[in-house]
């Protein structure tokens, strides 16, 4: 597959493999941001190829994950009722809530779909005027343009049976936390190509700035990764610290200006809470004052919402790249991607699910006596 | 059928004063319909359990095995509830044929009979009944199989969506077949009979909703002739044959191999994957492995006949990209690995439950 393929050769894989290994002289710890990134590094096994003392942690960016649990929540409490078409992506469906999920909602009955595209809920609107469309708007700076779209669509038309549940995050303040963490062990990260195909790069140059902490836009594919990696590696072998760009046939550094202005024109920066890390000062979108009648939070008034984590997940510990799944007593056991306690468990950008579906540490399943023939 | 006691506790137990999240433990899923792990939990824990004494021991293969007076017949039953019901490629009437006929022809049987049950909703078109039942009779006669008996429902309108095809076949095992998933040996190599992946990614494209447009078409096809063509080179060689339906050539390949207690090991760049259903797979965040097949086939032979079977069935148009993927490494561990382009290696994991298209 074109633009695809070239990222894959096993050729070029050894030679960045080669290098980075050639480049190494001390231990180092890079996160990717990214749950893509996690992804394709675990499912290539890319980490198990590494130089001894070269780690990578994996990081917060996976929106599944980290959309806290109270909007989960009171996105089951919206979907249960009668009157409501609940429109979400689909890997939010299976996220475990306090009490539900949104796949178990609708086998109880509840209207929910899977959409590929918010502009699908809004046709979902137009089309059964009788009927109250919400759609989950969860994820990073990437799926916020296409979000805003939505919105000011909707607006447009005078839809008055559209609404979105706002749960967006921003990725530069969650680097800063992470930074700000006393535990925190990261000398370099690899930052979210398609966050910056949005985003740009400037906003990665104050943090270089105070923290002295290399940053390198990078791609999804094997060889983007490596690439990444070797160019971490560098800086931090020369004790350079800049924003660099790996990225370079997707990202520029203003990034993508017309998909920010739709981001600014619909949504207010806000405080926002990260399922397992906590709040975090200025890190989430809201609906901006001018378009806060299309906030389904509000419309439907989901309140009187206990929230409840399950005792055994450390799933915190594990966005915040303090601690791997396999340190988690209940991964593997209790905690699997059939019945995930928690959210990095489900989609397959979380590190958990990531881990489980690469067979790490997972037990061997035995084989009864040795005969092969029969 | 094999009944196994459940291998991960019920998560209700566990923690008794918090809110844990009781998922989908009391109530159907569609997941559980998706031939992954989910559908296999059904069968071992509600549906052979409850069947008691009458569940036949035995692994879980497309088809049973009676013998009569004599003779090895091969049974297979399956249902049909696509939509939409008319994809390129064909439709639910054409597919309720070649599934049935697929599930014989894995078991090594051609077909003799087929029945046909059709379950419509009040209301539903005659004219487009007419069509799918035509597209029943013709990929029939070109199966070379005849439709013996059948039975028609109709329920209210809502209490079904459209229609709901059930086929149930009867055939004769060739007799030099003896294909099972139980028989998967170290070093046998794994074949493929051609591209994975375009029926589910047709299906999908064409499903309302999805919106992007593509050039493929569904696979649907019967293969009793490609595996008529293949037992009569390799007989008994053959060890394994399955049609990667639902779940795709990954669940397929780990039934297979928790049923023989074998490691197989796929090389990623052996396995052909079309440009389009590569490129969907990218967009929707899927696994090309898990999606659903309809007219290719896997096959686990002995080494010795390998190239013999890759030749005989490229002679054939349904098995005219047919190659070797893999091969089966050990009996370390049940499982399926892959190879990867980095020179790692990961487990190809059965698909849990519904797919479910990541967010971006």
């Amino acid at each position: 597959m074109k633009y695809v393929e070239e990222y894959r050769d096993p050729i070029l894989a050894k030679q960045l493999l080669g290098e980075i290994n050639a480049a190494v002289t001390k231990p180092w710890s890079l996160m990717e941001v990214c749950g893509g990134q996690t992804h394709t590094i675990v499912r290539q096994g890319i980490d198990d190829l590494l130089p001894a003392g070269l780690r990578m942690v994996h990081g917060p960016g996976c929106p599944v994950c980290v959309t806290p649990l109270e909007l989960i929540d009171k996105a089951c409490a919206i979907a249960a009722r009668p009157d409501v078409i609940f429109t979400s992506y689909g890997d939010m469906l299976r996220v475990p809530g306090s009490q539900t999920d949104l796949l178990a909602l609708k086998a109880r009955g509840s209207d929910v779909r899977t959409v590929y595209s918010p502009m699908d809920a809004v046709r979902i609107a137009i089309d059964t005027p009788d009927r109250q469309v919400v759609f989950f708007a969860v994820g990073f700076e990437t799926t916020a343009p296409a979000n805003a779209m939505a919105v000011m669509q909707a607006k447009e038309l005078g839809l008055r049976n559209f609404s979105v549940l706002v749960s967006h995050v921003l990725v530069p303040p969650a680097m800063t936390a992470i930074l700000d963490d006393p535990e925190c062990g990261i000398d370099a990260f690899l930052a979210a190509g398609h966050v910056c195909a949005v985003m740009g790069w400037r906003e990665y140059e104050p943090i270089v700035e105070r923290y002295r902490v290399p940053i390198i836009v990078t791609g999804f594919e094997p060889l983007d990764l490596l690439e990444g990696i070797l160019m971490a590696v560098r800086q931090l072998e020369a004790g350079r610290a800049a924003v660099e760009n790996q990225y370079i046939r997707a990202v520029q550094r203003l990034g993508n200006t017309h998909a920010q202005s739709a981001i600014r024109r619909v949504f207010a920066i806000t405080d926002r809470t990260w399922r397992g890390v906590g709040s975090i000062p200025d890190s989430g979108l809201m609906l901006a004052p001018e378009y806060a009648e299309y906030d389904a939070a509000t419309r439907f008034e989901v309140s009187g919402i206990v929230t409840a984590e399950h005792p055994a997940c450390i799933a915190g510990d594990i966005l915040r790249g303090v601690k791997v799944p396999t340190d988690c007593t209940a991964y593997g056991t209790l905690c699997t991607p059939r019945v995930p306690l928690g959210a990095p468990m489900v989609s397959s950008e979380g590190t958990c699910a990531a881990f489980y579906n690469a067979g790490r540490g997972r037990p061997v399943l035995s084989v009864a006596g040795p005969g092969t023939s029969r | 059928m094999t009944v196994q006691s459940p291998i991960e506790p019920a998560v209700g137990l566990t923690g008794a004063s918090c809110a844990v999240p009781l998922v989908e433990s009391e109530r159907v899923l569609l997941g559980h319909g998706s031939g992954g792990q989910l559908s296999a939990e059904l069968l071992r824990e509600v549906i052979v359990p409850a069947l008691g004494a009458a569940a036949r021991a035995g692994a879980m293969e497309d088809g049973a095995l009676i013998h009569v007076e004599g003779h090895d017949l091969v049974m297979s039953t399956d249902s049909f509830v696509i939509n939409p019901r008319f994809f390129p490629g064909g439709d639910i009437g054409s597919l309720a044929v070649h599934g049935t006929v697929n599930d014989l022809a894995m078991m090594g049987a051609l077909p003799i009979a087929l029945t046909l049950a059709l379950v419509i909703e009040e209301g539903f078109p005659i004219g487009e009944l007419r069509a799918i039942c035509e597209s029943v009779g013709r990929a029939a006669v070109a199966a070379g199989v005849p439709v013996v008996t059948g039975d028609t429902k109709v329920v209210g309108r809502g209490d079904a969506d459209g229609l709901f095809i059930n086929t149930t076949g009867l055939g004769r095992r060739l007799p030099a077949a003896s294909p099972s998933a139980t028989r998967a040996c170290v070093g046998d190599v794994v074949v493929l009979s051609g591209p994975i992946g375009l029926h589910g990614t047709t299906v999908m494209s064409t499903r309302a909703g999805l919106g992007f447009e593509s050039d493929i078409a569904s696979d649907s096809q019967p293969l009793h002739r490609l595996v008529e063509a293949m037992i009569d080179v390799a007989g008994p060689a053959i060890h394994v044959m399955r049609d990667p339906t639902r779940g795709g050539l990954a669940s397929a390949l780990n039934e297979i191999a928790q049923a023989s207690g074998v490691q197989i090991c796929l090389e990623e760049s052996a396995i052909p994957v079309p440009p389009t259903v590569a490129a969907a797979c990218e967009i929707l965040g899927l696994d090309p492995l898990h999606v659903a097949n309809e007219g290719c086939l896997v096959a686990i032979v002995t080494p010795a006949v390998v190239d013999a079977v890759v030749a005989v069935m490229r002679t054939l148009p349904e098995g005219s990209s047919a190659c070797a993927i893999g091969s089966v490494i050990d009996t370390t561990a049940a499982r399926v690995v892959m190879s990867t382009v980095v020179g790692s290696r990961r487990i190809v994991d059965m698909l849990i439950g519904e797919q479910l298209p990541r967010i971006c």
